[in-house]
């Protein structure tokens, strides 16, 4: 069991646990704070593969400003724990195995497919800003002056929903 | 147990480089309290705490009880998981960012060993605390929110809605030193300025990006929640903002965590626009190394003096004997068979200089100036702070392209 | 060395928990949660990928995707915004009809 491997079994461990969590809570803020943790492990996780410019902007911006946004919502709207609705059992007993199952397949799927999806995941040799800066730049900048462009729309469309009604 | 420590060397290094920084940080933000009651005391023509111990040097320590000892009271309905994490996440991460600080150049030789001054040197360190400044908005907010009491919840809403805000200033205003060191890392940015060390104190961050430096440390105050930009926590506003409900060791933890990222946001200023642990003089004054000795050694001495004729008997014992520590050391930097350790103090005295230059511009503020109402802050936030930030990355980098980095 | 696989059955199970909570919670904003978990998931598969063939094009992919998930966290936090305020009710059973 090298450290790597050991690391890589407290993060998923971790992220899984806090996506548990999100379903399980019943308040929104106590899953926000669930997913809080589930990104800083995998931010962890990006980490561990050696992309860590990757891993600081998942944490600054999604841990630090969607996030964030989440909290804000939550409060401003004073969102109460969640009623209990009449789910029906049936669902529970038949649905939770299948479910279970169908990961099973899934993961037996990924862990039996060809030999390039078990080669080891190794840290980066050149840095990793600058390769993605040089990519980001260079081939994708078209994108990139669109994801701008994008934003600039969600943020007029955000402050447009959220007016209130001139009355 | 020799070839136990010698076998996990650098994980037992590594331990007792955190106790010893904690330890020094949480020392330093205690004598920072005591530090800033005197300085605006005087500066309103009083004196500040002098009973307890000589000059209220253990009014710290009186505080540090108080806290430990108060009675720590939960409020009725409040949410018990996030009221009990506000306070953790906002220490925790307050004193996470120090580890990513460099304090000097040279590593330690010792036993064979070279032991780095600074704990992590991330490639990444810059944007490792932009990360942490990002997710200590939820100390803020989740306070407000858990405390369920309306003055709490407004001003933890104000609070961290300034702290979204000012973030993003605080960002564009690195991003200019970013391209002229060309590096996050922070060692990377103290060695870009001493590419010329010929030049002294013109080769430092804040001449060509003193617009950058007045945005970032603007942009910093305001994410501090210090004065002018601490109306959320005001007394006379919001009785005490968001941590109005948490009491003893709670509120001391909020305390020590805003105290603690105003020594980082000195720290950074520091390292980043004012050269770090580079002196200002030009590299050939070798005669400047004697500064450490010239100035402890009167000032131990003005210490032993001061304390010989003070009050009480404890000052008149305790204070003649920090004077003359402070004076043997003096002397001792200035002896020719310590010269290395000279050498090795210079980084780290430069570096703690301008850090207490900077404490002391803080406390300065907060004795001066008063502070903006919430509508002017906002709006001062992203209609000036923020053009200005993102203006200054644009000449920066036409600058660059004309003339190159250095 | 942990395997490329490990990664990506971690990314699946993530997946399945968001799809999980997409279905069975009854907050709307929970259910929004519930999406940026997925997107999540996704982002892992990309920078194993990406880390696994030793090219940036997978963490470049990441950016855009942290981007346009919070463009659409913004707008669609508005959206839950308006629908609070009409409805009075955050629970997703009760928006059922499209008048009021």
């Amino acid at each position: 069991m090298t450290p790597q491997l050991a690391i890589f079994f407290v993060l998923a461990a971790l992220a899984v646990l806090g996506a548990l969590n999100l379903i399980i809570q019943r308040h929104p803020i106590h899953s926000a704070l669930s997913l809080i943790v589930v990104m800083i492990a995998l931010a962890g996780l990006y980490l561990l593969m050696g992309s860590e410019f990757v891993a600081a902007v998942q944490i600054i911006v999604y841990g630090g400003a969607i996030m964030v946004l989440f909290v804000f919502v939550i409060m401003l709207l004073n969102a109460g724990v969640e009623e209990r609705t009449n789910v029906s059992k049936l669902a529970g007993v038949a649905g939770i195995p299948l479910a279970v199952a169908l990961l099973g397949f899934l993961a037996a799927a990924i862990a039996r497919s060809n030999e390039s999806a078990q080669a080891g995941v190794e840290a980066g040799t050149l840095a990793n800003t600058k390769e993605i800066s040089t990519m980001l730049f260079k081939d994708f900048v078209y994108p990139f002056e669109l994801t701008s462009f994008l934003i600039l729309v969600a943020i007029l469309g955000a402050i447009v929903l959220a007016q209130r009604e001139k009355s | 147990m020799i070839s136990f420590l010698n076998a996990n060397a650098t994980i037992i290094i590594y331990l007792v480089k955190i106790a010893l920084l904690l330890f020094i940080v949480l020392t330093v933000n205690a004598y920072l309290t005591w530090f800033e009651r005197k300085v605006v005391a005087h500066m309103q023509s009083r004196w500040g705490p002098h009973r307890v111990g000589p000059h209220g040097l253990l009014q710290p320590l009186a505080d540090g009880a108080k806290f430990l000892l108060k009675e720590d009271p939960t409020p009725a309905g409040v949410d018990k998981f996030t009221y009990f994490l506000a306070p953790l996440m906002a220490l925790a991460l307050a004193l996470t960012s120090i580890a990513i600080i460099p304090f000097g150049p040279e590593p330690l030789h010792i036993l064979g060993r070279d032991i780095t001054l600074g704990i992590a040197d991330l490639n990444i360190g810059i944007l490792a605390l932009f990360a942490i400044t990002a997710l200590s908005v939820y100390g803020v907010a989740l306070a407000g929110w858990s405390s369920n009491s309306k003055y709490p919840l407004l001003g933890g809403l104000r609070s961290s809605a300034q702290m979204v805000s000012y973030e993003l200033s605080l960002t564009m205003s690195v991003v200019g030193v970013l391209l002229l060191a060309g590096s996050f890392n922070l060692r990377d940015i103290i060695n870009a300025q001493a590419h010329h060390p010929e030049r002294g104190i013109f080769g430092w961050n804040v001449w060509p990006q003193i617009l950058g430096f007045f945005c970032f440390f603007v942009a910093a105050v305001a994410e501090t929640n210090r004065v002018p930009f601490d109306l959320p926590e005001a007394e006379s506003e919001l009785v005490a903002g968001f941590h109005t409900e948490y009491a003893s060791f709670k509120f001391a933890m909020f305390f020590i965590a805003e105290y603690t990222s105003m020594i980082t946001v000195s720290c950074l200023c520091t390292i980043m626009f004012f050269g770090g642990w580079l002196s200002p003089f030009p590299a050939s004054w070798t005669f400047t190394h004697y500064l450490p000795s010239v100035i402890l050694l009167p000032f131990g001495l003005w210490v032993i003096w001061d304390g010989i004729r003070y009050e009480t008997i404890f000052g008149r014992l305790v204070l003649p004997g920090i004077g003359t520590v402070l004076t043997v050391i003096g002397i001792a930097l200035a002896v020719p068979q310590l010269q290395f350790v000279n050498e090795f103090v210079q980084g780290p005295f430069w570096l703690l200089g301008k850090i207490f230059v900077f404490l002391f511009v803080y406390v300065w503020m907060r004795g001066t100036l008063p502070r903006f109402r919430y509508d002017q802050l906002m709006s001062f936030g992203w209609k000036l702070l923020l053009p200005v930030s993102i203006a200054n990355v644009v000449i920066t980098a036409f600058a660059i392209l004309m003339w190159g980095a250095r | 060395m942990v395997p490329t696989s490990y990664y990506l059955i971690l990314s699946a199970v993530l997946f399945g928990l968001g799809v999980v909570a997409f279905v069975f919670k009854r907050n709307v904003i929970t259910i929004f949660m519930s999406i940026e978990l997925m997107l999540n998931a996704v982002n892992l598969a990309f920078v194993a990928f990406s880390q696994a063939r030793h090219q940036s094009d997978g963490q470049v992919f990441v950016l855009f995707v942290i981007v346009v998930a919070a463009a659409e966290a913004a707008v669609g936090l508005g959206i839950i915004i308006l629908m609070a305020r009409n409805r009075q009710s955050l629970n997703v059973e009760r928006v059922d009809f499209l008048k009021l």
